[in-house]
């Protein structure tokens, strides 16, 4: 095996769930405050994977308060305590930027039904 | 020995202990054999001779060169500068393990990639002329070189077009982030010149920060 792959192959997680573009997924987050820790959460719809191994990175979208709010996470982060699949989304793209430009009902994506 | 011969396998990333992503150099480093030790009596300095990377076919110089270390002809032979050559044998075999530890900082030397000819703004860095503004197809120029009649030349090391890259580079202070002395791999922090498969000469820094 390559040695290059070899290397990042010892830093990928295997406790990554199977999540693509459309889902909606809840990302607790690792934040280290004051010497102690605790898990904060980011709960949004991916709407981009990006990159490969451990390079890959994926863009979580949410609204608070009123605000688009983005965050870009590598998948293989140590800093993810947990990935949680909420809810399957089904669409047609891989990149849903087209979400930036909409607003409330528009924004809804559709449940995959298997 | 403050010196290892290696080749640049390409860049990656990795999560430090702050779960920061550090990008990496990773460079297969060694193993290095001792082919000749220079000594002051008979070669007027002292330095050692190492060599990396065996190689298929040599000639009948060079075969008699590593014969007389005792070890197989090799590929890329560099001499380094040392106090006490008595520390060392023909034929030793010398790992990154015994050069580098992580938390190091290191030198990596090695020849840039070749750009070909580039213009003034890449070369150099000039600024170019204006996209818009009325500037008629000298975008990317390096505009005047030189004053009139006085001096009616232009001045020796003017900053001009030309041959960029393909250079002998040092990036001095690299942080050494990981040695594997079993896969001889070691992990520099940010970028070394060469593209993949370049040979590249990593020392101890020489210019180390207090």
């Amino acid at each position: 095996m390559n040695t290059l792959d070899d290397i990042e192959a010892a830093q990928l997680r295997d406790d990554i769930p199977d999540f693509s573009p459309g889902d909606t997924v809840r990302v607790d987050v690792r934040v280290a405050e004051g010497g102690r820790e605790r898990t904060q959460a980011f709960e949004g719809v991916v709407i981009a994977r990006k990159g490969g191994g451990i390079r890959e990175t994926f863009t979580v979208r949410k609204i608070s308060f009123g605000v688009g709010v983005e965050r870009i996470f590598p998948v293989h982060a140590p800093i993810i305590d947990k990935i949680e699949v909420l809810r399957r989304g089904d669409v047609r793209r891989a990149k849903l930027y087209f979400l930036r430009d909409r607003v409330g009902k528009a924004t809804r994506i559709k449940e995959k039904r298997d | 020995m403050n010196m290892i011969i290696g080749e640049k396998l390409g860049m990656t990333q990795v999560f430090d202990d702050e779960n920061r992503a550090i990008p990496v150099t990773v460079i297969k480093a060694g193993p290095v054999r001792v082919t000749q030790i220079k000594r002051p009596e008979t070669d007027g300095y002292a330095a050692v001779q190492i060599a990396y990377k065996e190689m298929a076919a040599a000639n009948r110089a060079q075969s008699g060169h590593f014969a007389k270390a005792g070890v197989a002809p090799h590929r890329h032979v560099v001499e380094v500068r040392v106090d006490d050559v008595d520390e060392y044998e023909l034929g030793q075999e010398i790992t990154i393990g015994e050069v580098l530890e992580a938390g190091q900082r290191a030198d990596a030397a090695g020849i840039s990639k070749g750009k070909g000819f580039a213009g003034v703004m890449k070369r150099h860095g000039f600024k170019g002329a204006s996209s818009s503004h009325g500037v008629h197809k000298v975008h990317r120029s390096p505009g005047s070189i030189g004053a009139c009649a006085t001096p009616a030349r232009v001045f020796k090391g003017k900053r001009m077009p030309g041959r960029m890259g393909g250079d002998q580079t040092t990036i001095l202070n690299l942080e050494v982030i990981q040695v594997d002395a079993d896969r001889n791999v070691l992990l520099l922090k940010g970028a070394v010149p060469g593209p993949k498969g370049a040979i590249v000469l990593i020392r101890e820094a020489v210019k180390q920060r207090a």
